[in-house]
């Protein structure tokens, strides 16, 4: 008859009713109020976005909150020449580390030529309409070129 | 290492705190587990900074995304890099681990938590994925149903008596944090050690039909490594609770005071360790077994012996 | 603390494609052509599912023996509210069977009717799956033999 079986697919599947935190919740909840909050360590200073409710580097709880404004800079960055599904390439993808914060996220940087996007670019959060906003990151479309002057290098060489 | 004999250096459970609740409603598993490892170091003045070695016990999939152990590492704080390990198993397992290593001259205390979440999800099913992946998980038999089997196999063997009906599975969410350290450092942190003289573990084959499931030869032999023989009282680790009957046969319990708990998956096992230590540091105990196991029927298990005094 | 707490429904699902070596390849080749198949263990035993390798001693095991498609329960357990994934979708039976010809148990559902008709020591047969492909799955559960 056919083959011998070699190979067997095993498909597995699970659900779960996430829940993402306490901190994480309340950041979420921010967004879709079109705010970005930060916590601070009370131990080291730094400010995390998105805050977990605990500084990583030294293992204390997070409980002071701070808005942090929608503008940051440019880390470092991708151009993707291939398309991906919702993205037409090229498209930017971006490590911003936002103002006030100490460590960087990725997003999107659009209503720019890729070939101008640069180290030290100041950009800024472009949110979807106030009214189409859910808890979460989705609110934020992407971030735009806002025109300021690129930032020092010692802003944000530890962040390359 | 097999047993007491290869304890070259003593190693005391020196402080433990830990969390159980139903269902945990809002917090995250770092914000669940931070202030029990703050509570457990803090018992004997340590800051992370103060530990040699960090070993955590803990499944991805009850959480539901990779590396979800990672995660956890922010709960302790390791930068600069700490040395640290996972496993994924119940946290008793990282103990093991933990004792290892401080066999080592230059690492004197350890760190080792587990958590776990199991009420987001359906544990019943996600410890199906911890079986033989061709022959048995693509039934998905439910945690409960394999117990059930070995009750069944109990009842038919005439061998115990009454065999306690079986429960569902246990669902709980916690989180369990303990701190190790070796000899005179162990003196200085605590007026109360709780030594162990003896850890092993063993495993038998995964395949449930080879197996005979009223009996616990993986038990027997961790047992006989550990020296567990002449205990005056055991905590066990007991999912299900006709399971306790088959543990106290393999580990010939018959004059011990005996403490049954199941805790939360991947959680209970450590807690028990944790709980023998309190037991002995009351004065409740002068040789107490702590007994965790893992995998489906009392696959894995690992036998540790207590005392109030050192070698 | 005043905002409730957020939930999101969260599945994962992953199909893992794993190799079956030589033991494992001809115990599903088999189940594809309504055949089981054990393998011979170091003591002579005839462990059904084969093993790679012996559970007691860990030597290499190559030796395929076809065994019968019925055999008896040796140990059960109803299952009152069958899960997702799970063989049927109507209450069944856990079972370990031990098949003629074999010295160990296979689990497997046994589509029993009602938990009366189940106890240790009872005769199955195995039901097979349509549309075969080489899996666990193509012997769909075992009935009890009247």
């Amino acid at each position: 008859m056919s083959e011998p079986v070699t190979i067997v697919e095993t498909p597995i599947k699970l659900d779960f009713s996430y829940t993402p935190g306490v901190a994480s919740s309340r950041f979420l909840r921010s967004l879709e109020k079109g705010k970005i909050v930060g916590q601070r360590c009370p131990k080291c200073k730094k400010v995390y976005m998105p805050p977990r409710g605990a500084c990583s580097m030294c293992g204390v709880a997070t409980d002071e909150e701070l808005i942090l404004s929608g503008k940051g800079t440019v880390c470092t960055f991708c151009v993707t020449r291939i398309p991906t599904p919702g993205l037409d390439a090229p498209y930017v993808s971006a490590w911003i580390r936002l103002d006030g914060a100490d460590i960087t996220s990725m997003f999107l940087i659009q209503e720019c030529d890729p070939e101008e996007v640069r180290l030290g670019m100041r950009v800024e959060a472009v949110w979807v309409d106030e009214a189409d906003r859910e808890p979460n990151l989705g609110n934020i479309k992407y971030f735009r070129p806002t025109g300021e002057p690129d930032a020092d290098y010692d802003t944000y060489k530890d962040y390359v | 290492m097999s047993g007491q004999a290869a304890l070259r250096r003593d190693v005391a459970i020196v402080s433990w705190a830990s969390f159980e609740t139903p269902s945990e409603p809002a917090r995250n598993e770092v914000e669940m587990l931070l202030p029990v490892v703050q509570e457990a170091l803090g018992k004997v003045g340590l800051t992370q900074q103060d530990i040699g070695f960090t070993v955590s016990g803990s499944s991805d999939y009850l959480q539901g995304f990779p590396f979800a152990f990672v995660g956890a590492l922010d709960a302790v704080g390791a930068w600069p890099p700490i040395r640290e390990s996972h496993v994924e198993m119940d946290g008793a397992f990282a103990l093991y681990e933990a004792v290892n290593v401080l066999q080592e001259e230059g690492i004197d205390t350890a760190l080792v938590y587990a958590f776990a979440r199991p009420s987001r999800g359906e544990v019943d099913r996600t410890l199906a994925l911890q079986l033989d992946p061709y022959y048995v998980a693509p039934l998905w038999p439910d945690a409960r149903g394999l117990a059930a089997l070995q009750a069944q196999a109990m009842k038919d063997s005439g061998r115990f008596g009454d065999v306690p009906d079986l429960p569902p599975t246990y669902v709980a969410d916690g989180c369990v944090a303990v701190v190790l350290a070796v000899g005179d450092r162990a003196r200085e942190l605590t007026k109360t050690p709780a030594w162990i003289r003896g850890i092993d573990h063993r495993i038998e084959p995964p395949s449930l039909g080879v197996r005979d499931l009223t009996t616990s030869p993986s038990t027997i032999a961790a047992g006989d490594a550990a020296g567990a023989a002449g205990a005056d009282a055991a905590w066990l680790h007991v999912p299900y609770p006709h399971q306790e009957l088959v543990l106290r046969e393999a580990l010939g319990l018959s004059g011990a005071t005996v403490d049954s708990a199941a805790g939360p998956v991947m959680v209970g096992g450590l807690e028990r360790l944790a709980a023998a230590a309190a037991g002995i540091a009351a004065g409740k105990a002068r040789r107490a077994v702590a007994h965790a196991t893992s995998g489906p029927c009392l696959q894995q298990n690992l036998v540790a012996v207590l005392e109030g005094v050192a070698q | 603390m005043t905002e409730s707490v957020l939930v999101a429904e969260h599945g994962i699902e992953y199909t893992y494609t794993r190799s079956t070596g030589p033991v494992i390849g001809a115990f599903l080749t088999a189940l594809r052509d309504r055949q089981i198949v054990g393998v011979r263990g170091s003591d002579g035993r005839v462990i059904v599912p084969p093993t790679e390798y012996d559970p007691v001693t860990s030597e290499d095991l190559s030796e395929i023996v076809p065994v019968a498609d019925e055999g008896v329960v040796t140990t059960w357990a109803w299952n009152d509210s069958p899960r997702m994934g799970q063989p049927l979708d109507r209450p069944f039976a856990w079972a370990l069977v031990q098949l003629d010809g074999a010295d160990t148990g296979l689990l497997a559902a046994v589509d029993a009717g009602e938990p009366g008709a189940m106890r240790t020591g009872v005769r199955v047969k195995a039901r097979w799956a349509d549309g075969r492909v080489g899996s666990i799955r193509d012997l769909a559960c075992f009935e009890v033999v009247a």
